[in-house]
């Protein structure tokens, strides 16, 4: 795979900055802090670095490429008017140490989201600070923290996790302290609500939620799970990363949840950039919005304005105020979409995921068949010849689509985990059906052609194991002269 | 609505082959107690054309005026984007399937060797959040490494760093102590605490100050040296790691980033390959296929929360990973000469500012130490009044605040660039002569 290294560069730079137009000092800095080598980065032609940034853009699949049915991640269609308005010169070039007079229309989109937010989840606090979901779910992990810590009850270390719930989660109660206690599923794929009873005392933080759960079903108990939490002194965390499952239909503030994370870059349509930036902003209730991160955009009698004053915050996150050029084009698409926008959303996931479940189930072993939300697992185990999971993946870029998640959640055996999102067309739908359908055929007549997959892609099926063994991990410069 | 497909006759046909009778059973599993409660937030649907209006004039509310003068700085800079057209990346997710995602893998692989080559480290990261998480993920990393529950941080780390080093250091439970600053404006390592699992240390620093770092590791025992920095100064400057840095992080925004009123950022992370084990967030590797062709997957990955889960040594799975790729663009078309070049027009244009801003009445630099592209300059008069006289003829600095922070009262902070010109600088010397 060609990289910028192995471009035999010729003529250096040049031309890009103008010369020096004041006197230079050469004793500026002294001779002890230069470095001595320079460091080893070509420079590439701009026809050459244009060609090579395009053909591995080509080695890519986006959504823009096609279907993109990634488990949890709801890969929907990103739009391109959000792309439009990040690139306004007002609000690119706003600096976030600039005077707040100076950046009254970056203050008021930001007032404007938040308070969008607000309603969207129920709750009254909002902070947009988080970078990504996962760090919006350690700002929440911080927060009940703090919640605890200010009322002197500290004995509280515990944080209850269903085992359908996110991938991030065990990671970011661990990062805010906490030790993790797992709350198994019952036979219906909900929360097994008497092994909840029986753990809740006076160690638990909080609960962990992820609504709906990993595996696309909505807790139908909610209330009942979360009453039962409070009632134990614990707090309720309901993970947003499946909000397109319910948005506009119903709040997480409504069924009990003290915190909640967005997923900007998943539910409100930002683009995933091949692994970020996202934004993970945070909604509290009444009680946890004291702690809150700074500073917090407020309304003044002269416009709006950064509060820094927050005696009880947990501090901050982020360097400045969260990714804003994320946090705009969502502001962008909520905009668009309205109220009955939002709707559409949640009723076009949810009829998308379950028309696929309902085709699909005669093909593949689906391990919880009910009602799904925006998305369901089905079970690669079964299929003819031992073929796995991951073949039927690798087989599916052959037929032009990219893979769902697969291993996780780590409750279903060789887990196919399908989020088609609302954007997706029925002949979208059914050309992924006919697709998968194929491949459980091909397991039984042509198995060999699903373990060597995929045969149509750039490269073929990648060595992980060596990856992990024999890390290479930056380019192998010739180090002899 | 335009973002969605299907039309109510598609909706009518898949209803039934899913077997219910109308959209609301489809929701029948979530109790009408919580549905009642749902309010609209009162948002009509608008038109592309109403919103993209509305933006506009959003974006004509901040006072960007081309024609104004930004030396604001603190980890964010106004430097100059040459024009480069990038292909559209950016719809794809986390390379969790490598042989459809070579582009952004291919990109992360080199974005690594280039933050290891300015950094002088041996292995870095696809990115961080941020140059403050990057920093707070440095000290959680010493603290797995040597179990010590203290990091000592220098005064010069920038406030808005601290705050969050602060934040995450408390939920750890990790102590966080200081070190003061000198005369020079560099750390006083005169007295670092024993018992340390890092020292963390900036240069450039918040002051603007380049610190010494060619006799501070072997000052520290077993401490981690940790090292903010910033990647178009190291350009010019002895990189961290030939100094003995343990981990070396920054801010990745000045290498060809928007300001975008402070996000997305580009947190830089690296360190030493016996921390590899260590090391938060996703990597590249070089790995081949079944056909025995290069390709790269993600590597070192039984780190990372999708496997570790609970003892995983970050949180992070979405990152920078666009901005990192901005950044790689923007290298590769500069080249090491184009950076060196860069480091070289940013110093001179920052010192020919300082030495005429220096020779003021009432005026003088805070610090001694060597400076790269910023300096504290301490003024006659009321910092914040300066501030807003400079403001009113167009011309942007720093909120004193920040230097409040650093115990600094009576000084604004200047950060010039390569996009500043002698006219402009001219300008601001006599705009400081009135305001002063």
């Amino acid at each position: 795979m060609k990289t910028i290294f192995d471009f035999r560069t010729g003529d250096p730079s040049g031309g890009v900055f103008p010369p020096i137009d004041v006197p230079e000092s050469t004793s500026a800095i002294p001779a002890s802090l230069r470095r001595e080598r320079p460091p080893r980065i070509p420079s590439l032609s701009e026809p050459d670095l244009v060609r090579h940034y395009t053909r591995l853009s080509k080695l890519n699949f986006g959504v823009d490429d096609g279907f993109y049915p990634l488990g949890s991640c709801t890969m929907k269609y990103n739009p391109k008017l959000n792309e439009d308005a990040a690139r306004l010169a007002g609000f690119s070039d706003a600096h976030p140490l600039a005077d707040a007079s100076v950046v009254q229309g970056a203050l008021a989109v930001m007032h404007h989201m938040a308070t969008m937010l607000s309603e969207i989840a129920g709750l009254p606090g909002v902070t947009l600070q988080p970078a990504a979901g996962a760090h919006g779910e350690l700002t929440g992990m911080f927060l009940a923290r703090r919640y605890f810590e200010k009322r002197g009850d500290t004995g509280r270390s515990r944080i209850l996790l269903p085992d359908s719930a996110h991938g991030t989660n065990p990671a970011s109660a661990a990062l805010a302290g906490f030790t993790v206690t797992e709350i198994p599923s019952d036979g219906s794929g909900m929360v097994d609500v008497n092994a909840l009873a029986s753990t809740l005392d006076d160690t638990v933080a909080a609960i962990m939620l992820t609504v709906p759960n990993t595996l696309g079903i909505f807790e139908e108990r909610i209330l009942e799970i979360t009453a039962r939490v409070r009632e134990a002194g614990g707090l309720c965390y309901f993970d947003g990363a499946n909000l397109n499952a319910f948005i506009g239909r119903a709040r997480p503030g409504d069924m009990g949840a003290d915190i909640f994370h967005f997923n900007l870059h998943k539910t409100l349509s930002t683009p995933h950039g091949g692994g970020g930036p996202g934004a993970g902003p945070v909604a509290v209730s009444e009680r946890l919005a004291p702690y809150l991160p700074v500073p917090r955009v407020e309304r003044g009698s002269e416009g709006y304005l950064l509060n820094w004053e927050a005696p009880d915050t947990i501090g901050a996150v982020h360097s400045f105020y969260g990714n804003f050029a994320v946090i705009l084009k969502a502001y962008a698409y909520l905009l668009q979409l309205g109220d009955q926008g939002l709707l559409a959303v949640s009723e076009n996931a949810v009829l998308n995921a379950n028309y696929l479940q309902a085709r699909l189930k005669e093909s593949y072993r689906l391990p919880y068949d009910r009602l799904c939300k925006h998305e369901f697992v089905l079970s690669g185990k079964g299929l003819a010849n031992g073929i796995s999971a991951l073949d039927v993946a690798k087989r599916l870029i052959d037929y032009g689509m990219h893979p769902p998640t697969i291993y996780f959640p780590l409750i279903v055996p060789e887990a196919l985990m399908i989020e088609p999102t609302e954007c997706e067309s029925r002949a979208t739908l059914d050309a992924f059906v006919d697709a998968m359908k194929r491949i459980a055929e091909e397991a039984k007549t042509a198995p060999e052609q699903l373990r060597g997959a995929p045969h149509r892609a750039p490269v073929r099926r990648l060595d992980q194991t060596r990856a992990a063994r024999q890390p290479i991990l930056r380019y192998p410069f010739d180090e002899t002269p | 609505m335009r973002y969605i497909s299907n039309s109510d006759v598609d909706r009518r046909a898949m209803l039934d082959t899913v077997g219910l009778p109308s959209i609301e059973a489809l929701f029948s599993d979530i109790s009408e107690e919580v549905k009642s409660r749902c309010r609209p937030m009162g948002l009509p649907a608008k038109s592309e054309f109403e919103v993209a209006r509305t933006l506009r004039e959003l974006a004509d509310a901040n006072v960007v005026d081309p024609s104004g003068i930004s030396l604001l700085g603190g980890g964010v800079y106004d430097h100059y984007i040459p024009s480069v057209g990038r292909s559209e990346f950016y719809t794809a997710y986390t390379p969790y399937q490598p042989e459809v995602s070579q582009g952004t893998l291919t990109a992360m692989f080199e974005f690594q060797t280039l933050i290891c080559e300015l950094t002088g480290m041996e292995v870095a990261n696809a990115s961080m959040y941020d140059g403050a998480t990057a920093v707070a993920e440095a000290a959680l990393l010493a603290e797995r490494v040597l179990g010590r529950k203290q990091v000592v941080v220098s005064r010069g780390l920038f406030p808005h760093y601290r705050r969050v080093l602060d934040t995450y250091c408390w939920a750890a439970r990790i102590a966080v102590k200081e070190l003061p600053a000198t005369q020079e404006g560099r750390t006083d390592l005169a007295n670092v605490p024993d018992g340390a699992s890092a020292v963390i240390v900036q240069t450039p620093n918040a002051f603007g100050t380049i610190e010494d770092l060619s006799q501070v590791k072997e000052r520290l025992g077993e401490a981690l040296l940790v090292v903010a920095t910033h990647p178009i100064a190291l350009g010019l400057l002895v990189p961290p790691g030939d100094s003995g840095a343990d981990v070396v992080v920054g801010e990745g925004q000045p290498l060809g980033l928007s300001a975008s009123f402070g996000g997305p950022l580009l947190g830089l992370f690296a360190t030493r390959e016996r921390y590899l084990r260590q090391i938060p967030g996703r990597i590249a590797g070089l790995t081949v296929d079944t056909d025995g062709n290069d390709g790269f997957t993600m590597a070192a990955q039984t780190r990372e929360q999708h496997i570790r889960r609970e003892r995983a040594t970050s949180n992070i799975c979405t990152n920078s990973a666009l901005c990192a790729l901005t950044a790689t663009v923007y290298l590769a078309t500069l080249g090491a000469e184009g950076l060196s070049e860069l480091a070289r027009i940013n110093v001179a244009k920052a010192h020919y500012l300082a030495d005429r801003l220096a020779a003021l009445p009432g005026c003088e630099l805070v610090f001694s130490g060597p400076f790269f592209n910023e300096f504290v300059l301490r003024v006659p008069h009321d910092p914040e009044r300066v501030r807003q006289g400079l403001a009113s003829r167009g011309i942007l600095v720093d909120d004193p605040r920040w230097l409040r922070y650093l115990g600094i009262h009576d000084g604004l902070r200047f950060a010039v660039t390569e996009k500043r010109t002698k006219e402009q600088l001219d300008r601001v010397v006599e705009a400081v002569e009135c305001a002063s």
